[in-house]
């Protein structure tokens, strides 16, 4: 009785064991997504944000069962902010790595070298914030950052549509910029939107990017006296000229900047009243968008916790969160991870993101140009044009 | 090109002064360490920046003001740097070598405060910020004011120990002919630790003014490579003037450039001004 009593034991563990094993054989093996962010050099201060958000993704994303069935693993290399290394790390990730599909990184520079290797092995390639249109050719790249085939019209244009309606619209402009690549050609596209509208351009200044003495440029601008100053800048050199400013006593009346660090402008106090470009800000229209209020608050506790210091949703967030939509709605759409049939749904279709309905039909894939401008208003930035997408109450300040 | 008014010139002179101030000041503790310790020290700038965020960092989280920082952080840097010139020696690394050392401690002190504050932009509001006067038409920064005052008082300083005192004189010796020293008695060793010990503290100083005047992110340390650079080399290995001359040349050659002609061009100005120093003039602004 007691050898039959052990054997049914026997017996009952070994098909346990036999059930659990099998399960374990028939779940799909999940799905490796690869990736490059500048976790280190020169454009890291961005990369913790899109790094954070990659994390929020994958893990909503597996929370609901992950993509057609397959849990999604993230792989994630540092490109340590060089193209070239970001190329060679892209090669890894498709033939080393054997990665299903790829993600794209953030910044012009390293977001080309991708697309290469992508090219060269037919892979989608979802990018960020990719600066310069033109240049994205690849059949196969879809741009997250919605700035339409031509922002060095349209989006000039969208600022100028704004200060023609200030109570005192401006009419001698300072063009000062870096000559960082991306923020050149637009700064160039403003300077005949500029002329076509019959401002008048008072003063153009170049710098190299890296530039650290901003003395003479703003006692250069001051002298010039011009109703709007427009900063091609990037990162802290917009916070850096208003410093200079600031020291010698001048503060210009309008101030725009084309893609400022947003902390430390919201933060200092000459950045008040300054203008800029944005996709997403915290506030309505756009916190209705898919996925969008939920997003923020995961957001800001998670980078509560990273220690930043600027918490809020803003370009770079949300074009990261766009990205993943879009590769979401590609893999949904084609129902399948196949990189040509993910290509051809997304061409065909829009996606819903929380910046907005995105359509890759045009010129390099590139779709509507949705490029908002955006104010800081005590201490925090508000989207003020188009006045479809205006924070509730908010509207252009000036001196 | 427009010829400048004679106040955007002059502002534009003085800003020029005072970012060549920085660079002096940061030069300072680099070229003393190259001239008499025959080590190129790129961890200099590392610990300027670790200066600058621990500076940052007293100010903001803790309310120290940052001109008492300037008490706690050079004797602090003072140790480490004592600490590293130990380190080297015991290991006997040759000059060239410690180039490549100093690098990897340099990335490692990069990566350290990345890990601590960030990736991210930092930058110390004090109310130190906002004050400035007038002479005349100029505006004059506090800060930076701050930062000249410092970095002339230490060059000067440094110049008179190293003219006046037995100490400066062993030093000198030295880096003349260390075994020559050796055999008059002049403890080599005491002194490497002493003087390195001093250029971190140096690098201390350097630190706090940058965070006075900029603000931090941590791949910023090697943007200053090359103009620091620039400034040790015109103004002497080992020159305590030199670098706080030079610098303030490049600072205002810059600055010169950036209100008459074009900014972009202010790094073509200032590193051609080095090619055509070095090779006509080798070593006449160290004398």
């Amino acid at each position: 009785m007691k050898f039959v009593r052990r054997s049914w034991m026997l017996v009952t563990a070994a098909t346990a064991v036999l059930a659990v094993m099998s399960a374990h054989a028939q779940a799909p093996a999940p799905l490796r997504i690869g990736s490059t962010l500048a976790l280190t050099g020169p454009l890291s201060a961005t990369a913790l944000t899109h790094k954070l958000v990659g994390e929020i993704y994958v893990e909503q994303i597996n929370a609901k069962g992950g993509l057609l069935g397959r849990k999604v693993e993230w792989l994630l290399k540092d490109d340590q902010s060089k193209p070239e290394l970001a190329r060679t790390l892209y090669e890894q990730l498709v033939t080393s790595d054997k990665v299903d599909l790829l993600m794209g990184p953030y910044a012009t520079g390293a977001i080309l070298s991708a697309m290469g290797v992508a090219q060269r092995y037919n892979k989608v390639l979802v990018h960020h914030t990719f600066g310069i249109p033109s240049l994205s050719t690849y059949d196969y790249a879809f741009p997250a950052w919605s700035i339409g085939a031509d922002p060095g019209t349209t989006v000039p244009n969208t600022v100028f549509d704004l200060l023609a309606t200030a109570p005192k619209p401006p009419k001698t402009v300072a063009f000062v910029t870096s000559k960082f690549p991306s923020i050149h050609f637009l700064t160039l596209g403003a300077r005949e939107v500029a002329k076509k509208r019959g401002l008048q351009e008072i003063l153009f200044l170049e710098w190299d990017f890296g530039n650290r003495d901003f003395g003479p440029i703003a006692a250069r601008i001051k002298d010039a006296k011009p109703d709007l100053v427009w900063m091609g800048d990037i990162a802290l050199e917009g916070n850096m000229l208003l410093d200079a400013m600031k020291k010698i006593d001048y503060s210009p009346p309008l101030h725009f900047h084309t893609y400022p660090a947003p902390g430390p402008m919201t933060m200092s106090t000459e950045g008040n009243r300054a203008l800029s470009l944005t996709i997403f800000e915290e506030h309505a229209p756009f916190t209705t968008y898919q996925g969008a209020a939920e997003f923020v608050k995961v957001f800001k506790e998670r980078a509560t916790k990273a220690g930043l210091p600027y918490t809020s949703v803003e370009v770079q967030a949300a074009a990261s969160y766009t990205a993943w939509q879009i590769l979401e709605a590609g893999i949904r759409g084609a129902n399948s991870f196949d990189d040509k049939k993910i290509a051809i749904w997304l061409k065909k279709n829009k996606v819903d993101t929380i910046h907005g309905k995105l359509r890759f039909d045009g010129s390099n894939n590139y779709g509507d140009d949705l490029m908002r401008v955006k104010q800081v208003q005590g201490g925090r930035w508000n989207v003020i044009w188009p006045q479809a997408y205006a924070a509730p109450g908010a509207k252009l300040q000036v001196p | 090109m427009n010829f400048p008014s004679f106040q955007l010139l002059t502002q534009s002179i003085l800003s020029g002064v005072f970012i060549g101030a920085l660079y002096g000041l940061v030069g300072l503790g680099l070229g003393l360490t190259w001239g008499l310790l025959r080590q190129i020290n790129l961890a200099h700038f590392g610990l300027v920046f670790l200066s600058a965020y621990l500076s940052y960092h007293m100010a903001s989280v803790w309310g120290v003001d940052p001109l008492l920082t300037l008490l706690i952080l050079p004797p602090l840097f003072f140790l480490i740097g004592a600490a590293m010139q130990w380190v080297l020696a015991r290991f006997e690394i040759t000059p060239f070598n410690s180039l490549l050392v100093t690098f990897g401690i340099t990335v490692v002190i990069e990566s350290v405060i990345q890990a601590l504050w960030t990736a991210d932009f930092r930058r110390m509001e004090t109310h130190y910020n906002d004050m400035k006067f007038t002479i005349g038409s100029l505006y004059v920064p506090v800060p930076e004011l701050l930062t000249l005052v410092l970095s002339v008082t230490m060059a000067l300083s440094i110049w008179a120990v190293m003219r006046y005192t037995d100490w400066g004189k062993a030093l000198r010796a030295m880096a003349e002919d260390g075994p020559i020293a050796s055999a008059f008695g002049i403890d080599q060793k005491g002194l490497s630790l002493i003087l390195a010990g001093l250029c971190a503290a140096l690098a201390a100083v350097a630190g706090i003014c940058l965070a006075l005047t900029f603000t931090l992110t941590p791949s910023q340390i090697f943007a200053w490579v090359g103009v620091v650079f620039a400034a040790v080399m015109l103004g002497g290995l080992g020159s305590p003037l030199g670098p706080l001359v030079a610098g303030i040349i490049i600072g205002v050659s810059e600055a010169i450039t950036m209100a008459v002609a074009a900014p972009s061009w202010a790094p073509i100005v200032s590193f051609s001004l080095l090619i055509v120093v070095l090779l006509f003039l080798p070593g006449k602004i160290r004398a």
